[in-house]
């Protein structure tokens, strides 16, 4: 194929959506069932929260506490399986070129920007907003936000616990590939913060690609 | 255990005297009404009491608790393990993050001084009392069908090995709540600790009997709490102990308490809940 675009590189032929989410804005998109995503942090150090719900039960839906606890481990990397509330693959992590992500450290809101950065950050666009504001077209509300998923986002924790969201390890043009283990609905924020580092101050577009 | 009757229940009269004659039963695991608790500490009157349960290996119990409450909660025998959903009980849209209580407080472990912040900026609980020294883990929930089968052979609630999102549910249910009402859990008298490569690694014990965590609701809270192995439990039997369950009433944070005073991020966390009861 000529000119195949670099961010297609890897991925199955036939590309069946290929979209930007701009800066601080919500996505929500419909997978089948052996799709891949393929999502493209473009200009770096851009945290992408994410949410999955089962297309054919949406009660059934991302945990982040039975992702890490099935693999022993806090962070996602390439294989990783990504869970649902009862248990089963959602999603698997096919491949990605940033070490690890995170998905201890949640979703920024109004409500907790209030404790970390103070009252004067009340009225910030943030994560969960977009969350709500993308679940509420197909009929899910509050209850359904849960602990989310950060791609290219870096929590590390210290012997002592000390944990918090640090510098990125991510860089322009890296990649995190999704494969769909079932049917699912992702929801995504393209974090909107500017108090912390997760997104290097400067909310930036990410790129969605989907493959089959 | 009932005793199977030797005579015919045919009738109901006889079905009614059979019945009734269980009233009284002691067991291990059982609610006592009204609550009793011999051993409250020192400064709290008997009739500040709310509740006093023993809950079983692989139960639950679930109760609606007002803001001041204290519920204490005791390692009988040493291997009781208590997972918690916690809402707020007049809007349970509102329910504990586990992410937004390690991020807020910057640290990935609870033990005494700590709070369980909800995701809206808000206290439910604080720690006000921990023998474990910290023994509690937040990051690896509670079983499931799937890791009970898995590793039991079996994990319904109708079985020997009932895993603890089922026991949730069930004790959600009793609030009206449903199955995307149940969150991420925090699991107590088991601990957990996070490696540099992200590894959890459990320590599920067994320890000494009487271990025992207070914790003070900040709100009025709904609280499900599942007596189940931890998830991550290495050992191949379903290993788990009686659960003790006592609750007073108790005052409100005070201006000067210091689990509200700490960290200028909990102030605000407190400061967010007494400004919601405001009204």
């Amino acid at each position: 194929m000529q000119n195949r675009d670099p961010h297609h590189d890897g991925l199955p032929d036939t590309i069946v959506h290929d979209e930007v989410v701009p800066a601080r804005a919500p996505w929500i998109h419909h997978i089948k069932k052996g799709q891949t995503l393929r999502i493209v942090d473009l200009e770096g150090n851009q945290a992408v929260d994410f949410l999955l719900y089962s297309e054919a039960d949406d009660c059934e839906r991302y945990s982040a506490q039975d992702t890490v606890a099935a693999q022993g481990n806090l962070f996602l990397r390439t294989g990783t399986v990504l869970r649902s509330n009862e248990g089963r693959p959602m999603m698997t992590i096919a491949g990605t070129t940033v070490e690890y992500h995170d998905t201890i450290g949640g979703a920024c809101s109004c409500e907790s920007n209030t404790l970390r950065y103070g009252h004067h950050t009340k009225a910030q666009h943030a994560c969960v907003e977009n969350f709500l504001e993308a679940n509420l077209t197909e009929g899910r509300g509050k209850r359904d936000i849960v602990a989310n998923i950060n791609f290219f986002m870096n929590v590390p924790v210290e012997s002592d616990g000390a944990l918090g969201i640090v510098d990125g390890i991510s860089a322009p043009g890296l990649t995190v590939d999704l494969k769909a283990e079932m049917d699912v609905i992702v929801v995504v924020s393209n974090c909107p913060q500017i108090n912390n580092p997760c997104n290097g101050f400067n909310p930036t577009p990410v790129r969605m690609i989907v493959a089959a | 255990m009932t005793t199977a009757p030797s005579g015919t229940l045919a009738n109901p009269n006889a079905a009614r005297d059979h019945a009734r004659a269980q009233g009284g039963t002691v067991v291990e695991a059982m609610p006592i009404l009204p609550p009793l608790a011999p051993d409250l500490p020192e400064g709290v009157a008997p009739d500040a009491l709310l509740w006093e349960e023993t809950v079983a290996p692989g139960g639950y119990a679930t109760r609606r608790l007002p803001r001041g409450a204290r519920l204490r909660l005791l390692d009988v025998k040493g291997d009781a393990c208590a997972s918690l959903q916690i809402f707020n009980a007049e809007m349970p849209t509102e329910r504990y993050s586990f992410a937004d209580t390690v991020k807020i407080q910057w640290n990935a472990y609870l033990e005494k001084g700590k709070f369980l912040l909800s995701d809206m900026g808000r206290v439910l609980m604080s720690i006000a009392e921990d023998t474990t020294g910290g023994k509690h883990d937040t990051f690896s929930g509670t079983s499931n069908a799937y890791t009970n089968a898995a590793k039991y052979g079996d994990g319904r609630n109708s079985g020997k090995f009932p895993n603890g999102r089922d026991r949730f549910l069930l004790g959600a249910a009793k609030h009206g709540l449903q199955r995307r009402d149940i969150h991420a859990a925090v699991t107590l008298f088991k601990g957990a600790r996070i490696a540099d490569d992200g590894t959890i690694v459990p320590d599920v014990g067994p320890f000494e009997p009487g271990r025992e965590v207070i914790l003070r609701s900040e709100m009025e809270v709904i609280v499900v709490i599942a007596n189940v192995p931890h998830v991550l439990d290495p050992r191949p039997d379903y290993t788990v102990t009686p659960l003790r369950l006592t609750a007073w009433r108790g005052a409100v944070a005070a201006e000067d308490d210091p689990i509200r005073t700490a960290t200028p991020e909990g102030l605000r966390a407190f400061l967010n809940v007494e400004d919601y009861y405001r009204r």
